[in-house]
């Protein structure tokens, strides 16, 4: 049986792992190959890095730190943050990823999917969605109007758009997006649980695997995402970072769930 | 094959323009191989074992394989049941064609590339058990239902009466073909290269099949070398 997967999120801001609230105050917290090796043996079914990066030479910086990550982590890795055209992302593959996230440029131009999906696969391709509720939108969840309660927002989240979130979900999956990766940006940072609405929403209109994002604090709300929100995979950054929990703790929650989840050999002795 | 050949086996990847080789190219390095790329059909000529990587749609990958030149020699290498294996794309290729573009493929093991039936999910993206349904070399050391890493929608469907040739299934929405092999022909649908220690543990049990086989002198078929 397919497993549940939890994706440990490195923030990498010029060859650095860095973590802060998100953009801001930003701490150094290290090389990120030896972090995603770490996290590799800590039993992270899959890793991804979001390149905050400002500095105009970001884009060898970071094709280095893809490369030196693939030759020490043998688990796949995703990466996101400012790939724009198919030559980037072939880049970006070329240097040892297994699989790329296009957040703004998708939004911004559509078929940048269905032209790299064309051009790498769909399996390669992760739509990045980060959603909001509308401001003055309705909270409830058992409404006429569900799916439409979202909205996407760009560039980290400072930029609203038109756009209703569930059905660029569903217009990405159609394009050609192998994943998406959702991220609840009123959830994002605040450790109030992952936003189950939105991803029960987005699962059930789509049939490719999605990733929950933003929100997490503990266990239970990987357990959530799941079980309520229908995700396929899980993903968090700072409750591993900071190690308030381990990927092995919530890899035990969610067995103890009844979840399918991949024990590491570490854990499993 | 020489003695210093022996202890570090030349295994060429097959560079076909396909996405990430570092990952493979890294952990067939880390488990003992001397790794070349294989571009075209020269530099396949002094290796002892091809491994066709890869990963997206049989007919894009065809087209670049047949603009390398590498078509024939990859069919002669295994119609000499010369070491090869093939990974995910690089399996399914193996067959005659495959149902997502109409494309024909190498056609080296009777049978189609058709997508996966009532899978919940598609692509198939993660870690999921691969149940052996024969005890083989590769697998050595390798818990039977060991979790190792898929990305695909499509898998290769034996013909009738050729399903010896399977090695192992798994299971999203239905039971589909995981693993094959037949002689020193060896597919796998996973990613051993992104499967953490037992992909790792494949990939080293390939290399040391490698370095106990070697090349078959050519005209030997079946199922002799790598087994043995």
């Amino acid at each position: 049986m397919l497993r549940r997967r939890v994706i440990p999120c490195l923030d990498v801001a010029d060859g650095r792992v860095v973590k802060g609230t998100r953009f801001v105050d930003l701490v150094d917290e290290g090389d990120p190959p030896e972090l995603a090796e770490r996290y590799a043996r800590e039993g992270a079914d899959e890793l991804v890095f979001l390149d905050i990066s400002a500095a105009p030479e970001r884009r060898a910086t970071l094709l280095d730190i893809v490369e030196r990550t693939a030759r020490r982590a043998f688990i796949p890795l995703t990466v996101g943050g400012g790939v724009r055209t198919v030559e980037e992302m072939r880049d970006v593959l070329r240097a040892g990823a297994d699989k790329v996230s296009l957040n703004t440029a998708a939004v911004a131009d559509p078929t940048l999917i269905s032209r790299c999906a064309a051009r790498f696969g769909s399996q390669a391709v992760v739509v990045a969605i980060d959603a909001r509720r509308w401001r003055g939108g309705s909270d409830d969840a058992a409404g006429a109007d569900l799916a439409a309660i979202w909205e996407v927002v760009v560039k980290g989240g400072r930029e609203a758009t038109e756009l209703e979130a569930v059905a660029w979900a569903e217009r990405a999956a159609e394009l050609g997006a192998g994943e998406l990766l959702v991220t609840s940006i009123d959830r994002d940072g605040t450790g109030t649980g992952f936003d189950t609405d939105l991803l029960r929403v987005i699962t059930s209109r789509v049939s490719v695997p999605v990733i929950a994002s933003g929100g997490a604090a503990g266990p239970e709300d990987f357990v959530a995402a799941v079980r309520d929100g229908g995700a396929d995979a899980v993903l968090a950054a700072s409750i591993f970072h900071r190690r308030i929990h381990s990927i092995a703790s919530v890899k035990a929650a969610m067995a103890t769930a009844g979840l399918p989840i991949r024990l590491v050999p570490e854990i499993a002795a | 094959m020489s003695e210093a050949d022996a202890a570090r086996p030349r295994i060429a990847i097959v560079d076909y323009g396909a996405g990430n080789l570092v990952s493979i190219e890294q952990a067939l390095t880390s488990v003992g191989a001397d790794v070349t790329m294989g571009r075209d059909a020269e530099a396949l000529r002094d290796a002892d074992a091809l491994v066709v990587p890869g990963v997206g749609a049989a007919a894009p990958a065809m087209a670049r394989l047949e603009r390398r030149g590498l078509v024939d020699p990859i069919r002669d290498w295994i119609e000499r049941d010369q070491p090869f294996l093939g990974i995910c794309l690089g399996l399914q290729l193996l067959f005659d064609g495959s149902d997502e573009d109409g494309a024909t493929t190498l056609g080296v093991l009777p049978g189609r590339t058709s997508r996966l039936e009532d899978a919940p999910t598609l692509p198939h993206i993660g870690w999921n058990q691969v149940v052996r349904t024969r005890d083989h070399p590769l697998f050595e050391g390798i818990a039977d239902g060991a979790d190792l890493y898929f990305v695909h929608s499509f898998a290769g469907v034996p013909a009738d009466g050729t399903e010896d040739v399977v090695l192992a299934r798994t299971e999203h929405g239905r039971p589909f073909v995981s693993a094959v092999a037949r002689g020193r022909l060896l597919g796998v649908q996973f990613h051993p290269e992104r499967s953490g220690t037992d992909g790792l543990r494949l990939l080293a049990n390939f290399v040391g099949l490698v370095r106990a086989g070697g090349p078959a002198p050519a005209g030997v078929g079946g199922a002799a070398g790598m087994v043995a």
